[in-house]
């Protein structure tokens, strides 16, 4: 075809239909090509208009908002009844299966442990099992919170590391401030 | 089921009905019908979780069940609405309406019936006359038999109707909703059958309901919130089981779009046209389909009849005003004849045409500036311009002219049309032509308005998740101020707790329950806009 003829060999700007029909002159200035998405949130020459705000407008927000927290109070509203956490927190530790209704109860065993005087090494493993066992509960009784529940004893400062490494000993023989003569070793 | 209505609509179920029934419905909307174990697997959702969202879609008249693709013994195939969930955004609409028009009662059982999807009338006043002896002062309790006449107010009105009967299929299961007595054995209908088909749809159930609300104690809270469900089986029957109600959405957009077309002459014309055109669409309530391209002939001697009696006019001058109506530009009346005085109608498809187009113009002023609205105009009046002739009829110089045109190109509010002069369309001996087309430029803008709700929910969502941990703490906070309270403690007690917000937590809050309530009214507003959109595309459809 003769378009495809004229086309090679030509400088830029050449297209399939004629530009003056369109309107731009020859050799115009044209705005630049655009060679990357535009941003985000661009800045506006013309700024939106203001909401109508009057008597009307703010009851039906009212009835909005009371109608979407009723809602989450109805049955119709479905939650995710047990959270899959059960098999994600593994530790090297094995997990015994204990019964379900032991949460705070886990502590005392440990501090009372503790008082029996164990190796530090054992007393992390069982804190740690312990504590994720305590959570994990926790977390099933708490199904009514439709939040997200994130594993608080991994994950608090994001760092990689499993905070209970990080305890400074508090649980381990914390009485005698008393006597502060005697250095703390 | 455009990608941005079915984001919309996720939304929209996520924050009503949790974040199960959105997955299932946005699985449903974008894979059309399918069964129930196709839904199960492939959203990795174990089945009595998908069972109960279906019911709950159902319920809520989202989703219909029907049998399946390889006929009556095939499993039974879901398929989700689309238009039902988006109507989820007008819900505020329609309860405020129905306060305009019927009360604190009325405005009451459409909230009750909205929030539950289907209810049976005794149980909607039950529940309403509780609510309204809640709010009373002591020793005052509500009648049933007021929110009784309300309730049939509603239902003469066509504002609720009876929810559709589900056909019988054959030797299948027995269906969620029971059917009413009326129907007989299997009827092979392939359509699902509609609230208007039935004919006692707007028929009220011969039940007497006699006695008043009970107030609440606070004792009874907690029994109370353990859900609809469980209260309903502990009511005694009342001789209307089997008989549930629904909202009416088609009646009330009618009514809207009374309005709209009643302001619309108020605004252009005055206050008395607006009331001349208030009563023809008063008196062809009744008599006009929902889908009508115009109201039925009205006669000037019934109009001057039917004027309100505060609004006397004389009758020349009633006849003056329409008139005056008949030749506006708007063409929002129209004169069908000349017996009885001069017939005239409503032109109803030419009003929403209309008040579509000046929204779009609107639309056009708003973001592009006044001039580029004149070319807007100028090309939906003019249907197809060149390039030399929209500068010289828009009277904008050139240059500024071509950059508007190329903007409005851009954003695809203006097309460009060839017509070639020769067979081989050569480009310098054809022309070119913009033009605007009013349809495809309406639902450009209502996938805009869409995507725009969306967003907005979005943002409002990330607002209080952002700031969660304060609304948590402020929410704490005021429980233990109310329980203080109860338990009657000193003002130093309750200032030391008040305290515990410091005061730029305070101003923080304070930010975002602005901003939350902007985004709100913002939502609100634009569903206006959709909603005049939406009406004009399907009064184009139906041709």
């Amino acid at each position: 075809m003769a378009g495809l003829g004229r086309g090679r060999g030509r400088g830029k700007g050449y297209m399939s239909f004629s530009i003056e029909a369109v309107g731009i002159g020859k050799g115009e200035n044209l705005p630049p090509s655009i060679l990357q998405p535009t941003p985000l949130f661009p800045p506006m020459e013309h700024k939106p208009v203001p909401l109508v705000m009057g008597e009307e407008a703010e009851y039906m927000l009212a009835l909005k908002q009371e109608f979407r927290g009723n809602m989450k109070t109805l049955p119709f509203y479905v939650r995710q009844a047990v959270s899959k956490k059960d098999t994600s927190l593994s530790v090297d530790t094995p997990v015994d299966p204990k019964p379900s209704k032991k949460t705070r109860v886990d502590k005392e065993e440990i501090i009372h442990k503790l008082e029996v005087g164990i190796t530090l090494e054992k007393k992390e493993e069982e804190v740690t099992s312990d504590e994720e066992e305590g959570e994990k509960k926790k977390q099933e009784e708490e199904q009514q919170d439709g939040e997200e529940e994130y594993d608080e004893e991994e994950f608090e400062e994001e760092t990689d590391y499993i905070m209970s490494y990080f305890d400074n000993g508090e649980e381990f023989g914390g009485d005698s401030d008393d006597n502060m003569d005697e250095a703390i070793y | 089921m455009t990608a941005q209505e079915v984001r919309l609509c996720g939304l929209l179920l996520q924050e009503h009905f949790g974040e199960v029934v959105e997955r299932i419905g946005t699985h449903l909307l974008r894979g059309g019908a399918q069964n129930l174990r196709t839904i199960a697997n492939e959203t990795n959702t174990p089945l009595d979780l998908v069972k109960k969202s279906l019911c709950v879609l159902v319920q809520h008249g989202a989703c219909e069940f029907g049998s399946g693709r390889r006929g009556p013994g095939s499993p039974v195939e879901y398929r989700a609405n689309c238009e039902r969930v988006l109507r989820v955004l007008r819900y505020p609409r329609y309860i405020y309406t129905a306060k305009t028009l019927y009360g604190d009662t009325g405005e009451l059982i459409v909230e009750e019936v909205l929030q539950r999807g289907h209810m049976t009338m005794s149980n909607t006043v039950k529940t309403v006359a509780d609510r309204l002896t809640h709010n009373m002062e002591e020793g005052r309790s509500m009648e049933y038999s007021e929110v009784v006449s309300a309730f049939s107010k509603l239902v003469e009105t066509h504002f609720l109707q009876r929810c559709p009967p589900v056909a019988e299929m054959g030797t299948a299961a027995s269906s969620t909703t029971p059917a009413t007595p009326s129907t007989p054995a299997a009827p092979a209908s392939t359509a699902p059958p509609t609230a208007e088909s039935n004919p006692d749809c707007y028929k009220l159930p011969h039940v007497t309901l006699i006695g008043r609300g009970k107030r609440r104690r606070s004792s009874d809270d907690s029994e109370e919130q353990r859900g609809g469900k469980k209260a309903k089986m502990e009511v005694e029957s009342c001789g209307d089981e089997g008989i549930y109600w629904q909202v009416n959405f088609e009646r009330f957009h009618q009514h809207f779009r009374d309005q709209a077309v009643i302001s619309a002459v108020a605004s252009k014309l005055d206050q008395t046209s607006s009331e001349i055109v208030r009563t023809m669409l008063r008196m062809s309530e009744v008599t006009t389909t929902q889908t009508a391209a115009y109201t039925q002939p009205l006669s000037a001697n019934e109009i001057f009849r039917s004027l309100p009696p505060n609004y006397s006019i004389s009758r020349p001058i009633l006849d003056q005003y329409l008139s005056l109506l008949v030749d506006d530009p708007m063409e929002f009346v129209g004169k069908s004849g000349d017996s009885g005085g001069g017939m005239y109608v409503v032109n109803l498809q030419r009003a929403l045409a209309n008040l579509a187009r000046a929204t779009l113009e609107s639309v056009v002023q708003e973001r592009f500036g006044s001039r580029s609205a004149r070319i807007f105009r100028l090309l939906l009046r003019k249907r197809h311009l060149e390039q030399k002739q929209v500068e010289d009829f828009a009277m904008i110089p050139a240059k500024e002219a071509k950059d508007m045109l190329y903007t409005l190109l851009s954003e695809n509010l203006v097309q460009l049309q060839e017509i070639p002069k020769t067979p081989d369309h050569a480009p310098s001996r054809t022309f070119y032509l913009y033009t605007v087309n009013q349809l495809p430029t309406a639902r450009l803008l209502l996938q805009h308005c869409y995507k725009t709700v969306a967003n907005l929910i979005e943002r409002r969502l990330f607002e209080t998740k952002e700031n969660k941990r304060l609304l948590e703490k402020s929410q704490r906070i005021e429980a233990i101020l109310a329980s203080l309270q109860a338990s009657g403690a000193e003002p130093e007690q309750l200032t030391e707790v008040e305290e515990m917000i410091t005061a730029p937590e305070r101003q923080q809050l304070e930010a975002l329950r602005h901003h939350i309530n902007k985004l709100d009214s913002t939502e609100n507003q634009v569903d206006e806009t959709v909603f005049l959109l939406e009406s004009y595309i399907f009064s184009t459809k139906t041709k």
